[in-house]
């Protein structure tokens, strides 16, 4: 699991991704300033080969923006997405297309994801037909089986000719699944993968994800349930408006937590057992707003432990004061004030 | 637990027609009882029937329902006559909260003359003075009374389940019905509606039965749970006492399915599907996807038992506390 045994599959270094906010015509004519949803504001991160990164964070923090900029879904403005050493973010669609097999996405909604026309083989086979791998009928053939069963449909045959209303909710992300890995991606982009699902099938959703990380596999995913994350991601990054404000190994965040923000969101998950529950340190209001970004620490304005220097320095991700773990990382000039408490994000990182 | 149930089920049933004669037993003989102040967790998979049980409480289910068994308010039987006995109830002694507040209210109408509706409707309350209970009602669930000339639209999403909630309490239920209350909404607004839910049960002694999926909601908000599986409750008991001491196998796989923030062992899936309500079921529903399943639980229908004072189960495995102590 130690990530410097694997490749670095890929390193996102100071993303940064806006949305114009549409003003419409009459805003035009009434000269209403034009804003920006600031969407991802100087994310870092890397995955390796064998690594689960989990993105975590309520909706509206731009966990969804960072990993539909890394797939190149959506253009970024500024930083740098290097896949296997390579700078991907400003490569034509063209150039993109080869690598396109290489990392692959899998989205929430399995009812919403497959087609409800298309039988589980027509699925599976359109990326080989599209990306033209596995000429002819048999090789196909062979390549969609074996995708199924990586999928955990075993037997093959008991799903192939199948349409998606015949399957539950949890086979569906199966073959959503089966038709990401027909294709051998180095890169999975998980974007919710189980919430839709029922409790019940979840877990056996996640832990195809862990096994196929286990065989090599980086992924990146993204979710809004920390425990689930707990459990099967190496690494958690914790993200609010925009930014990631912790990061660091899965069991370090979630039981050591140094950020105000992830501290306050550990307390509000509620807990499997009734005995256990703590005292929900409840934030008021709910996400601020993209389009106005607080100045300094964004998280000022709702934290519990702002001082008033909280307002004019935009903190970067440090080593927190109290941490042993070395790559466990908060961007709070309180918890974790870094060699020099004055800086204004790291590497031209902030916006002043 | 000396007081007197306010709500009170006995044998609950509901069907729905199915085109072709057929039909589909989405309730089972559904029995509890609920206290004043008493917060009930009905948790289970999609499907398993606990939505449709709390519709069938409060007489909301669609035309293509029939409904058996008996709902006791107090000592009424409001199922008796059908909408004749249950609908001067509805909304006056038991109101409901519906799943997804973006839909729960008319887009067109303000909020507060939304919530003054069923006042007006029922006669607890008409013009200004309605004006001035929805003020005091909004500001209850922490909504500045000022928020009411607003629109739908103009409401977070955690403003609107707040709303919705100001909406059940608006003839002043004693029994308040959730369902998936918090299931759109972010971990951190999901907190504060669930710390509102607790403060309204413990304030003013509103008894509710909170509808979810999610174990670890029920565990920190509810007092007992009820655990449903195709259509019947398998396992109720307080809810300490269902964590620690599960008596059917469904319950404690559902805790094992359910990932927890600060747990260590494994996450497991329950393998298989809930089985089809259209048709009978032979023996215990759950023995196609039970770990424990043995001998009778394919062809005979587990005994409902209590398995210790307040806690009942619905599994062969707890057979042979009746078969050593014969009654």
């Amino acid at each position: 699991m130690s990530s410097a045994e694997h490749e670095t599959l890929l390193e996102v270094d100071g993303l940064v991704t806006r949305y114009p906010v549409q003003r419409g015509v009459v805003g035009a004519i009434a000269r209403r300033p034009k804003e920006t949803v600031h969407a991802v504001e100087g994310v870092s991160f890397t995955i390796a080969a064998g690594e689960m990164v989990a993105l975590v964070g309520e909706s509206g923090c731009g966990k969804t923006s960072t990993a539909q900029t890394v797939v190149r879904m959506v253009d970024s403005e500024q930083g740098a997405i290097r896949f296997r050493g390579r700078e991907i973010s400003q490569l034509s669609a063209r150039s993109l297309r080869p690598l396109r097999r290489e990392i692959q996405m899998i989205y929430q909604d399995p009812y919403e994801s497959l087609d409800p026309r298309f039988t589980v083989r027509d699925t599976i086979e359109e990326p080989l037909v599209v990306h033209r791998i596995a000429r002819g009928r048999e090789e196909r053939d062979a390549k969609v089986r074996e995708a199924l069963v990586r999928a955990g449909l075993s037997p093959p045959e008991l799903f192939i000719d199948r349409y998606p209303h015949e399957l539950s909710g949890g086979q569906r992300q199966r073959v959503a699944i089966a038709a990401s890995l027909v294709l051998d991606p180095k890169l999975l982009v998980a974007d919710e993968p189980v919430s839709m699902l029922d409790v019940s099938v979840r877990a056996g959703i996640l832990s195809l994800l862990d096994g196929l990380r286990k065989e090599g596999m980086g992924i990146l995913m993204i979710t809004h349930d920390l425990s689930t994350a707990a459990h099967f991601a190496d690494r958690i990054a914790v993200m609010y408006l925009g930014r990631i404000v912790e990061e660091g190994p899965a069991r370090d965040v979630v039981r050591n937590p140094q950020h105000p923000y992830t501290r306050a969101l550990i307390t509000v998950v509620p807990k499997r057992d009734p005995r256990e529950q703590t005292t929900p340190q409840i934030l008021t209001g709910e996400t601020p707003n993209p389009v106005r970004v607080p100045p300094g620490c964004r998280f000022h304005p709702r934290c519990p432990i702002a001082e008033p220097r909280c307002s004019e320095v935009d903190p970067s991700l440090q080593r927190p004061r109290e941490e042993a773990a070395p790559d466990h990382r908060a961007a709070c000039i309180v918890t974790a004030p870094g060699p020099s408490a004055d800086e204004v994000g790291p590497g031209g990182r902030g916006t002043a | 637990m000396s007081t007197q149930p306010v709500l009170r089920t006995e044998d609950l049933h509901v069907w729905f027609d199915l085109p072709g004669n057929r039909e589909l037993h989405a309730v089972r003989g559904v029995s509890l009882e609920l206290r004043p102040g008493e917060r009930m967790g009905l948790v289970g998979e999609s499907g398993c029937g606990k939505t449709t049980a709390i519709l069938a409480l409060i007489g909301l289910l669609p035309g293509s329902a029939s409904v058996a068994g008996r709902v006791y308010l107090h000592d009424e039987d409001v199922l008796a006559k059908g909408e004749e006995t249950i609908s001067p109830h509805r909304w006056n002694d038991i109101a409901m909260v519906f799943q997804g507040a973006m839909n729960a209210f008319n887009p067109v109408k303000t909020i507060g003359t939304q919530i003054a509706e069923p006042m007006e409707l029922h006669g607890t309350s008409t013009g200004r003075a309605a004006r001035a209970q929805v003020r005091e009602l909004l500001e209850l669930v922490g909504i500045s009374g000022e928020r009411a000339d607003r629109y739908p639209h103009e409401f977070s999403g955690g403003m609107r389940q707040r709303a919705a909630i100001a909406l059940a309490l608006a003839c002043q239920p004693q029994v308040l019905l959730a369902d998936e209350p918090t299931t759109a909404l972010d971990v951190m607004v999901q907190a504060q509606i669930l710390e509102l839910l607790v403060r309204l049960t413990r304030d003013l002694g509103l008894a509710m039965i909170l509808v979810t999926h999610d174990l670890p909601i029920v565990a920190q908000v509810c007092d007992r749970a009820a655990v449903m599986y195709a259509g019947e409750i398998v396992e109720m008991g307080e809810m300490a006492t269902i964590y620690h001491d599960p008596r059917h196998p469904y319950t404690r796989m559902l805790f094992s399915a359910t990932p927890d923030l600060l747990g260590d062992e494994d996450v497991r899936s329950i393998p298989g599907a809930p089985p089809r309500l259209d048709r009978e079921i032979a023996g215990c529903p759950f023995t196609p996807r039970c770990d424990s399943a043995f001998a009778p639980c394919a062809t005979t229908h587990p005994r409902r038992l209590e398995v210790a004072p307040g806690h009942e189960a619905l599994c062969h495995l707890n057979d042979h506390l009746v078969a050593e102590k014969p009654a």
